[in-house]
């Protein structure tokens, strides 16, 4: 039995296979549509989130299984104040695999010491969210057909933008990748998201000139500002504006760009921009429903 | 107690001067019912000033956690009055309920049974991680 906590827990062939899975998926629907039948999912999440619960449960529905859960603590028994490991046990008495999402750091991982099934962290607070950077390469792979040669620039928040961090890393094993890291200084990368980039010898720079690096991106991931990753309230509302995308902005950009968002943005790319080709966020929800599928049939050891 | 030999325990040598009561404090020393020394400032060829502490039993705590503080002190591990062992202690790999997470976002916070588990990320660079959210580990 196996849980999964970070990208880094999958090898590069294991991401690889979850792909061709996903893309089997796409291709094929009707194949895989009763290869959960009479599986649960449980999704737990402790606060908030709207792409990623509904995309867990369409995706385990449209695998033929069913769903139950909560999406918020207050109606779970966390209230009662019992522990995650408490409510995880039980759990896993009802459910075959379990999507867990929880304010705290580290919380599903704690989840997954305790479950008698598969947990997969669905977001901790700051930390990993791997269904998210799953979503991010299918779209890449999707998109560019190939995580080779790529010059991948990240913009906005990088300091505690987790979906980046681990997208990073995630492309970083990928030969002939380079990166441009476009923030304020205030938001730059931390050093030990900067770590396996210098362990493995990549290629990477930093700026705060979104317009200046432009030119030279094959992907430009953006990230929201967010609100909730800040104890000052006046450094959010000085920083939150710094770098928003806009039509001019994307005048000198490849004319087969990708531009990608976690989602939801709050007006760091302008609505303008969403009927360019080039914006591929909304693909992003779609491909994360595929890879979340494809994840839960590989813990679920589903042929 | 004779401070010159003890049957079984320990002699932690070679402390940074002035860092012996924080190694007291950590191994709980204060808390145990048998002989215990902590001489400071004792002279030293090697560092000029020293701390020593004896101990006439061998704690229960992970002494290699002594490794984390100050990697440069040397553990006497002495039975039936022989000193049988003597060695720096190693980082180890993974330490618990040693050192608590200082991040206010860490599930250690809210789940207050839970074990503080520190795990080495870089021996070169003495570094420990939290199991549950990775924040480096606190200074002891």
């Amino acid at each position: 039995m196996r849980s999964i906590n970070s990208i880094k827990d999958l090898s590069l062939q294991e991401i690889d296979a979850l792909v061709q899975t996903a893309e089997d998926i796409i291709a094929r629907p009707e194949h895989y549509a009763r290869k959960m039948a009479g599986k649960k999912l449980a999704t737990l999440f402790y606060e908030p989130s709207t792409r990623t619960r509904l995309s867990f449960e369409a995706a385990m529905i449209e695998l033929g299984g069913h769903v139950i859960g909560f999406s918020e603590a207050q109606s779970s028994s966390a209230a009662k104040g019992e522990s995650i490991a408490d409510t995880v046990k039980t759990i896993s008495c009802y459910a075959d695999i379990i999507a867990m999402r929880h304010p705290k750091e580290g919380a599903p991982l704690v989840a997954s010491l305790n479950a008698g099934v598969p947990v997969i962290n669905s977001g901790d607070g700051g930390h990993n969210h791997p269904t998210q950077t799953l979503a991010d390469l299918l779209t890449i792979h999707r998109e560019k057909g190939t995580f080779q040669n790529l010059r991948v620039g990240v913009c906005g928040d990088l300091k505690f933008g987790r979906t980046v961090h681990s997208l990073v890393d995630a492309m970083s094993r990928y030969d002939g990748v380079s990166f441009v890291m476009i923030s304020p200084e205030e938001l730059k990368v931390p050093s030990y998201a900067k770590l396996p980039l210098k362990e493995r010898g990549i290629p990477y720079t930093q700026t705060t000139d979104l317009a200046a690096a432009m030119p030279e991106l094959d992907i430009l991931y953006m990230t929201r500002v967010q609100r909730e990753r800040f104890f000052n309230e006046d450094d959010y509302v000085r920083l939150k504006d710094s770098y928003i995308l806009t039509p001019q902005k994307l005048t000198t950009a490849k004319k087969d760009l990708i531009i990608m968002h976690p989602l939801p943005r709050v007006n760091e790319i302008s609505v303008a921009i969403d009927e360019d080709p080039r914006a591929c966020y909304f693909k992003q929800v779609l491909y994360g429903k595929y890879m979340r599928m494809a994840l839960m049939m590989m813990l679920l050891e589903v042929k | 107690m004779n401070i010159d030999s003890i049957k079984t325990g320990i002699v932690i040598d070679h402390i940074k001067a002035g860092d012996g009561m924080r190694i007291y404090n950590f191994l709980n020393l204060g808390e145990m019912d048998c002989s215990v020394a902590l001489i400071k400032n004792a002279s030293s060829r090697k560092m000029g000033k020293k701390d020593i502490i004896k101990v006439d039993t061998v704690p229960d705590t992970d002494l290699n956690a002594l490794g984390f503080i100050d990697p440069n002190i040397t553990l006497n591990i002495i039975e039936n009055g022989e000193r049988v062992r003597k060695y720096h202690p190693e980082l180890p790999e993974r330490m618990t309920n040693i050192l608590k997470c200082k991040n206010p976002r860490c599930i250690t916070t809210t789940e207050q049974e839970l074990p503080h588990v520190f795990i080495l990320t870089d021996r070169e660079r003495d570094e420990y991680r939290c199991l549950y959210c990775e924040s480096k580990a606190p200074a002891l």
